[in-house]
């Protein structure tokens, strides 16, 4: 076992531990416990709020599965993963004060209590809460795979036993913390992100001998790697162009992301998390891109993707600088595991349970069911990825995207389009998932249509079914101040 | 009609400003990206060590993004309450 680098990893996670812990005594004095196990009760400050979205948002895809792209395409995935420099400032600028403030005015505490106050519609919630549970459940499965291999690789435990050491240290600080420990430690983890790939990408430049050194030895290989169009030419401009709609712009439409984005305390917390959210983003997304194009000369030859950065780390580093550099992903991992695990938790207890089960539920029963809900999909979650079935992989396919092309528009219009009504929201999600499902298969079997990726046209067509249906079914401006004239009589 | 709440009107416009934004980075990033990349290889400069589109497009870019977002930010933006109550009172 290699405890130089076990010992930093640890370290950490210890530190998460304890964060957990805090927060879960300030929860123990709370009088809303709802809002503050799931909200933080809306009082994040600017710099946590920044980094807790750039951790939820930066996964496994980011530090382990993008840089191991940008090792085989070279620069033009590097130019591909800058395209995630927008979700920075555009999610919170677009949700922004007007999502804050109906939020509050709703007394939404989950992405779904807005959609439910704002359409009125049992279905809206249902088919929301559904498609998050199915979706995020997959999503979060995947990383939990991806978090226990990174631990293997490391230590060389057994698949197993990291999974383990992985669902324990999870759970226990989601469990006990809920919003407010997952935002602070994604915040801890943000920190270490930023560090960890600034320190790997410089001893990646020293190891290579300098960036006009690399470069050379890249053009020598094949000179494809330098241009932006990929190793073998074939990565299109539109193609990656529409990853500003996947990974860019269509980011507002993902219920962890647009949670965040009601849990601020004022106006100053968003203003300050724009500029460090822009800011962190692209710093961390150029290194870490950057560090797998540089990999290549260095560690030719490597042929699984996610064990770039690993093992970049282990040649470049002195082992235990390593274990804190490769804390790093490990952080991006448990980051997001957690905020998906909150949220699809919150789906049940919140959006399902009090809704529509036991809507009078007292609040030793709404903590008990919070609790137990979230342990047990713990549970179940570390079962399936003990032995991951193949429906597992086939749903994660479709979380981030599908997810996307359903809530985008009930989201965005919702919000400004005053003549959005239920029929559209419905609409638009419905034609979101489908077609975004169809459209998978007639890409994998001819090529990517119009030769963008698979979000593109299904989001396109979901704006069209929101807009059509809003306008055909009983058409009626929405006032979005009615919800204070009935706050305001019973009172 | 009733009148609209005057913290609509800025969260509107900040709205608005944010996709101008991402208009405007996409632009960027894209004619740099393509303008100078789509040319053959042996034609690149290099600018610290790094293909010359790349660095307008990712590096400079990333750059202007966040001095944009910040000046905009401050300039622009407009601190306004959330909640209700805060706002009767003023």
């Amino acid at each position: 076992m290699n405890y130089a680098v076990l010992i930093p990893m640890i370290a950490f996670l210890l530190i998460i531990f304890f964060i957990g812990y805090w927060s879960s005594r300030k929860l123990a004095g709370s009088s809303n416990f709802i809002s503050d196990y799931f909200l933080g009760g809306r009082e994040l400050g600017g710099f946590v709020l920044a980094m807790t979205m750039v951790a939820t948002y930066g996964s496994a895809s980011s530090f382990l599965g993008g840089p191991g792209t940008a090792y085989t395409m070279g620069f033009g995935w590097v130019l591909l993963a800058m395209t995630q420099v927008v979700t920075g400032y555009f999610v919170l600028m677009i949700l922004g004060k007007k999502y804050a403030i109906m939020a509050r005015r709703y007394e939404a505490v989950t992405m779904i209590d807005f959609l439910k106050a704002r359409y009125g519609s049992t279905a809206v919630v249902l088919l929301s809460a559904f498609s998050i549970i199915v979706f995020l459940f997959s999503a979060m499965a995947a990383q939990w795979i991806g978090g226990a291999r990174l631990i293997e690789s490391l230590t060389g435990l057994s698949y197993q036993s990291a999974l383990f050491l992985f669902a324990v240290s999870v759970l226990v600080y989601v469990t006990i913390g809920g919003f407010r420990a997952v935002a602070l430690t994604d915040a801890v983890q943000g920190a270490v992100m930023l560090v960890g790939t600034l320190v790997l990408l410089i001893a990646v430049i020293i190891s290579g001998g300098g960036i006009s050194n690399i470069m050379q030895d890249l053009i020598n290989e094949n000179p494809n790697l330098v241009t932006p169009y990929g190793a073998d030419g074939n990565l299109g401009a539109a193609y990656v162009s529409s990853f500003w709609i996947l990974v860019g712009v269509g980011v507002v439409g993902l219920p962890q992301i647009a949670v965040r984005a009601m849990s601020y305390k004022n106006a100053r917390s968003m203003h300050r998390a724009l500029i460090i959210g822009t800011i962190v983003t692209g710093v961390i997304m150029l290194n870490m891109h950057l560090i797998g194009v540089f990999a290549r000369p260095i560690l030719p030859g490597i042929d699984v993707g996610d064990k770039v950065i690993p093992l970049i780390a282990l040649e470049t580093l002195p082992p235990w600088v390593a274990g804190i550099v490769l804390a790093a992903p490990m952080a991006a991992i448990m980051s997001t595991v957690d905020s998906l695990l909150l949220l699809v938790s919150s789906s049940i207890v919140k959006d399902v349970y009090l809704n529509y089960i036991k809507p009078d539920a007292s609040l030793k029963a709404i903590k008990r069911m919070s609790f137990g809900v979230t342990g047990v999909l713990g549970v179940i979650v570390f079962l399936l990825a003990l032995d991951p079935p193949d429906l597992l992989i086939f749903l994660n396919l479709f979380a981030f995207g599908g997810l996307e092309a359903a809530f985008i528009w009930p989201i965005v219009l919702g919000l400004y389009w005053k003549w959005g009504n239920k029929y559209g929201a419905i609409a638009s999600m419905a034609t979101g998932i489908i077609s975004y499902i169809a459209l998978h298969f007639y890409n994998i079997a001819n090529g990517n249509l119009f030769g963008v990726h698979t979000v593109t046209v299904p989001v396109v067509l979901s704006l069209i079914a929101f807009i059509a249906f809003s306008l055909l079914i009983e058409r009626r401006a929405y006032d979005y101040h009615a919800v204070l004239y009935r706050n305001e009589k019973q009172a | 009609m009733q009148e609209t709440d005057w913290r609509f009107r800025v969260a509107h416009r900040e709205a608005w400003i944010g996709l101008g934004l991402a208009l405007f980075n996409f632009v960027w990033w894209f004619a740099f990206a393509y303008g100078l990349g789509s040319r053959p290889v042996e034609e690149y400069t290099y600018i610290f060590g790094l293909p010359d589109w790349f660095f307008y497009s990712c590096i400079v870019g990333f750059l202007v993004m966040a001095v944009l977002v910040t000046v905009v930010v401050n300039l622009f933006f407009v601190d306004v309450p959330f909640d209700e109550e805060q706002e009767e009172r003023r």
